[in-house]
This record gives C-alpha cells, sequence and structure tokens, in this order.
C-alpha cells in the first residue's frame, strides 16, 4: 500500500528579538557611566583640549621642501615594517619548532619544548630586555649584521628606505624583529602544533598508502590542513603580535609607540597623542579580526 | 608460481595482548583472497601489517622476498606497489577527487601533471563516476567516496590491492556499487586481499576465503567448501551467525 504524500510546508515564522525592560535599564546605566566619563574629562579636570595639530604630527608642510612625514608617521611605518617581518619570521620559526615538537627524535622534542616554556612563562618585556642585549652586543657582530646595516644606511635607495626606513635606525628594527619574532614563534608554534595533531589519522595513512615520504606527507596533506583549521588563532596571534610591537618602545625602537610618547614629550599633548595612537592600533588589530572572522564564515560556507 | 606477499609466523602485540599469532599466509599472483572473522579477530591487523601501517614483532613478512619493515627508509617505495582501501575511505578532504588521484602519481611515482591526469580520468571512468573529478570527498556519498578511492588506489598501478572491510562504513544502499566497483576489478584480474563481513562477495569472487578468530588463522578453503563443509567448528559457529537463514 503506498501512502499519500504530505506536502512541503513554509516554516513558521521567527520569533522576534525584543529588548526586555532590564536591557533598557543596562543600557541605561552605561550611558550614564559614559556621560560621567565624558564629563569629568571634559570639564572636570584642568585640561585644555586641543586636536588641531594632531594631523601634523603625522604630517607638515615645510616652506621649502613641501610634506614632509613627522614623528608619529615615520613610528607608524616602522611598526608596519617591523609587524610584517616579524609576522614571517615567526611563522617560520613557530613552524620550525612546531615540526620539532613533533619529531621522533626526543633530544628535538625536548629542546623545542624548553624553548617554547622558556618564551611562554616569562613576560615579554623582561624576555626582551635579555635579548636585545644579547642579539644586539653578540648575535649582530657575529651575522656582520652590524656592517650590513652600516651599508645600508649609506645607500641613497629608495628601496632600502621603503624596506627599513631611516637609515640611523636599521640596526634597531632589524633588532626588534628579531627579538619580536622570537617570542612570538613560541606562541605560533604551539598554535600550529596543536594544527597538525588536528589532522585526523585517516589523513596521514591514506597519504602513506598513496606511497608518499614522511616529509612529502607533511608538506602535501597534513599541513595544507593544519593551516586552515588555526587560521583564526594564528590571526589573534598576529593581532596580539602588533600590540606586542609597542613593547618595542622600552629600547628605544622608533616604532608607533616610541613615536607617541616622544611627541607626547614635546608637546604635552597627553590624550590627543594617545588617543590617536589607541585609535591607530585599534584599527589595524579591528580590521584583522574582521578579516579573520569572514575568512572563518567563508571557510564554513565551502566546506558545507 | 612465487607468492607477492607471504607471512610466516607472524607475531603481533599491543601491549599485553597478542593480536596475531604465527600467522601463516601467502597471497600468490592473481589470487583473490577473502578475510573473514569476527571483530578483534586481527583480520584488519594483518592487512594493515601487510601495507607497513603497524609494524610486527615476530616472524615474517615479505613481498617479493623482501622483508616489510614499517620503521625502513624505504617503506614508501613498497607502499607505491601495493594498494590499500580504508573502511573510512582516508581521502583527502582539502584536494578535489582529481587532486586526490593525482597526488600519489605526481609526488611518489614522479608523473608529470598531464600524465597524472590522464590516468587519474581514465580510473575515474573505470568506477563509473568520471563526472565528480572537481567535486570535494563531502560533497560527495560514501559509496561514491569509497569507488575514489578505489580509483586513487589504482592510480599507482600497484601489484596487489589490499581492503580493509570497504563496506563497513557504507549504508546500506551504498554497498552494492561498492562491490560491483570490486568485482570489476576481480574480473581485470587484480590481486586481491579482501577483508570483509559480505559473504555474497566472497562466494561469488575469492578464490579462497581465510578465517580467523582472536589472531590466528583458523581456516584457509576454497568458497565451495568453506560455505558448505567447514572444518573447523568455530568456523561453523561464526557462518552460523552471520548467513542468513
Amino acid at each position: 500500500m503506498s501512502l499519500p504524500e504530505p506536502p512541503f510546508d513554509p516554516p513558521p515564522p521567527a520569533k522576534p528579538q525584543r529588548l526586555k525592560r532590564g536591557d533598557y535599564l543596562i543600557l541605561a546605566a552605561c550611558a550614564a557611566f559614559a556621560g560621567v566619563l565624558y564629563y569629568r574629562l571634559a570639564y572636570a579636570i584642568p585640561y585644555e583640549w586641543d586636536w588641531s595639530a594632531v594631523p601634523s604630527f603625522f604630517v607638515y608642510y615645510d616652506e621649502e621642501t613641501g610634506y614632509r612625514q613627522n614623528v608619529l608617521l615615520v613610528g607608524l611605518l616602522n611598526m608596519l615594517r617591523i609587524m610584517v617581518y616579524a609576522t614571517v619570521l615567526s611563522l617560520i620559526l613557530g613552524l620550525g619548532l612546531a615540526l620539532m615538537r613533533l619529531s621522533a627524535q626526543a633530544w628535538l622534542r625536548w629542546l623545542a619544548r624548553v624553548i617554547v616554556e622558556f618564551v611562554r612563562n616569562i613576560p615579554p618585556l623582561v624576555f626582551l630586555f635579555i635579548f636585545y642585549f644579547f642579539v644586539s652586543d653578540m648575535l649582530f657582530p657575529l651575522l656582520g649584521i652590524r656592517d650590513l646595516a652600516n651599508a645600508l644606511s649609506r645607500s641613497e635607495s629608495t628601496l632600502v628606505w621603503v624596506l627599513l626606513g631611516e637609515a640611523a635606525f636599521i640596526e634597531n628594527v632589524i633588532a626588534g624583529v628579531i627579538c619580536l619574532s622570537l617570542f612570538e614563534a613560541a606562541y605560533v608554534s604551539e598554535i600550529l602544533r596543536a594544527g597538525i595533531e588536528a589532522v585526523g589519522r585517516d589523513q596521514r595513512e591514506g597519504a602513506r598508502a598513496v606511497g608518499l615520504t614522511p616529509s612529502q606527507e607533511m608538506r602535501y596533506v597534513v599541513l595544507p590542513q593544519a593551516l586552515r583549521k588555526v587560521i583564526p588563532p594564528l590571526v589573534g596571534q598576529l593581532i596580539t603580535l602588533i600590540k606586542d610591537t609597542s613593547i618595542m618602545s622600552v629600547i628605544s625602537i622608533q616604532e608607533f609607540t616610541f613615536a607617541g610618547s616622544e611627541v607626547v614629550i614635546s608637546t604635552g599633548r597627553i590624550f590627543e597623542v594617545w588617543i590617536t595612537v589607541a585609535v591607530v592600533y585599534f584599527l589595524l588589530c579591528f580590521a584583522l579580526s574582521s578579516l579573520s572572522q569572514r575568512l572563518e564564515a567563508g571557510q564554513q560556507g565551502a566546506r558545507r | 608460481m612465487s607468492a607477492i606477499i607471504e607471512a610466516r609466523g607472524l607475531s603481533k602485540w599491543f601491549g599485553q595482548f597478542q593480536a596475531l599469532r604465527r600467522v601463516d599466509l601467502s597471497v600468490r599472483p592473481g589470487e583473490r583472497i577473502v578475510i573473514c572473522g569476527p571483530s578483534g579477530s586481527g583480520k584488519s591487523t594483518l592487512i594493515r601489517c601487510m601495507n607497513a601501517l603497524e609494524a610486527y614483532e615476530e616472524g615474517e613478512l615479505l613481498f617479493h622476498g623482501t622483508r616489510i619493515d614499517a620503521e625502513g627508509p624505504g617503506v614508501h617505495k613498497l607502499r607505491q606497489r601495493i594498494g590499500m582501501v580504508f573502511q573510512q575511505f582516508n581521502l583527502f578532504a582539502h584536494l578535489t577527487v582529481l587532486q586526490n588521484l593525482c597526488l600519489g602519481p605526481v609526488k611518489a611515482l614522479g608523473l608529470s601533471r598531464p600524465e597524472a591526469e590522464d590516468r587519474a580520468r581514465h580510473y575515474l571512468e573505470k568506477v563509473r563516476i568520471p563526472e565528480q573529478a572537481g567535486k570535494y570527498p563531502s560533497q560527495l556519498s560514501g559509496g561514491q567516496q569509497q569507488r575514489v578511492a578505489i580509483a586513487r588506489s589504482l592510480c599507482l598501478s600497484p601489484e596487489v590491492m589490499l581492503f580493509d572491510e570497504p563496506t563497513s562504513a557504507l549504508d546500506p544502499e551504498m554497498i552494492k556499487e561498492v562491490l560491483d566497483t570490486m568485482i570489476d576489478l576481480a574480473e581485470d584480474g587484480m590481486t586481491m586481499l579482501v577483508v570483509t563481513h559480505e559473504m555474497g562477495f566472497a562466494k561469488s569472487v575469492a578464490d579462497q576465503v581465510v578465517f580467523m578468530d582472536r589472531g590466528a588463522v583458523v581456516e584457509r578453503a576454497a568458497p565451495e567448501r568453506f560455505f558448505s563443509a567447514p572444518e573447523s567448528a568455530r568456523t561453523r559457529d561464526f557462518l552460523d551467525k552471520i548467513l542468513p537463514h
């Protein structure tokens, strides 16, 4: 006996999401707090707000030479340079550490573990103090980076300027990149290790069954899948890295926060400058995390 | 004729548990052997050892007279000559069907990409899903995925194909399409070693049926004999449980 087929029905209407009375109370309390804060900042403390000079801290107009970059822009560009190089270098070092952690050789696993735990369990600032002097006093003469930096600083090339910034700061920028990369690499390696371990055994056995060597298995089957899984936490780490570039200011690397403090000292425009600096950091990091969310959403769409 | 794969007194332990107990088994060219037995009887472990996915502790396992060594440096070369089909298909999730088929030939055998793609399309044709070449594994049904996995193995031109419960993870309506593909392979003369509970397949395709229980080979016979007059009481008991009455 065959049954009559029931028709397809449209889904029932979704229930609207409404704010309840309690929600309005909480919102009102938040607004009141923000109002008080604004009042205190604007009127209750003796501070003359003046935003007019802030743009000139980035770019100013010179009668003879036209528009010139000012301290904040120099710092911002240096931060972007450090960020790009440190991202690339920390990914490479992090991948190396992650592969060491998963190696069949016990001493490699052990060495990577020591490095990662060392870095993760001391504050970044302390790490920087130790490593900056190690890197710039011991490593640079050894690798000939000081001579290289000197040679580069004499060059007039625009490319050198785009890549490394003001000639006088080249050595500092390189030192900053190395310290920051070493530090972030420890965290990157933990993220990558988790991603690699999350790729199923079935995928590895599939790779072996088609005759791939262990390194081919890692390169063509495991890593591509691991990287996709860890894009969101990697972007999160990149955001941390951007914020951590501000630590470089304590060793006189002319990045954005250092530039901000220089401007504050010379002009006294404390709040205007620091708020501007904060907004720039925020925009950069927020843009990245939005991008990451998009990537994630796109990925889920593709996977279905 | 000499054996392609030969096990002599093969023993393997997982901790204290002995998974294989002095297994003797040889696979000659053109033979189609079905291995059956209750779960935990060591049948999957046996064929995983043959593809060097598991190491063994005692006895010998030979491929054309050379020891199969899961930890040895040349193990990937060996696997290029032995096809393996898994219960869970083990297709590469990040690659399309065509890329799944080409990875081994290009990276392991060193074929050029066009050569590998020709070969891949040929075998997709053979397992009757040429139209799925551009899709990802997750977009296919279980039966289609398993046929892709079979084609992926065939792309390496293996001398022998190992099947580890190829239909156990499939919905009932998809079992037949995979078995039909395997029957086609058998008719082409492929040497096959199949771990399965599909006794219909064993009856119609196998030259030999091997019954394993608790890590040991209990009985080995031609299917007519195996199903009509099994010698061992344990075989009879097993067949009683799984054959329809």
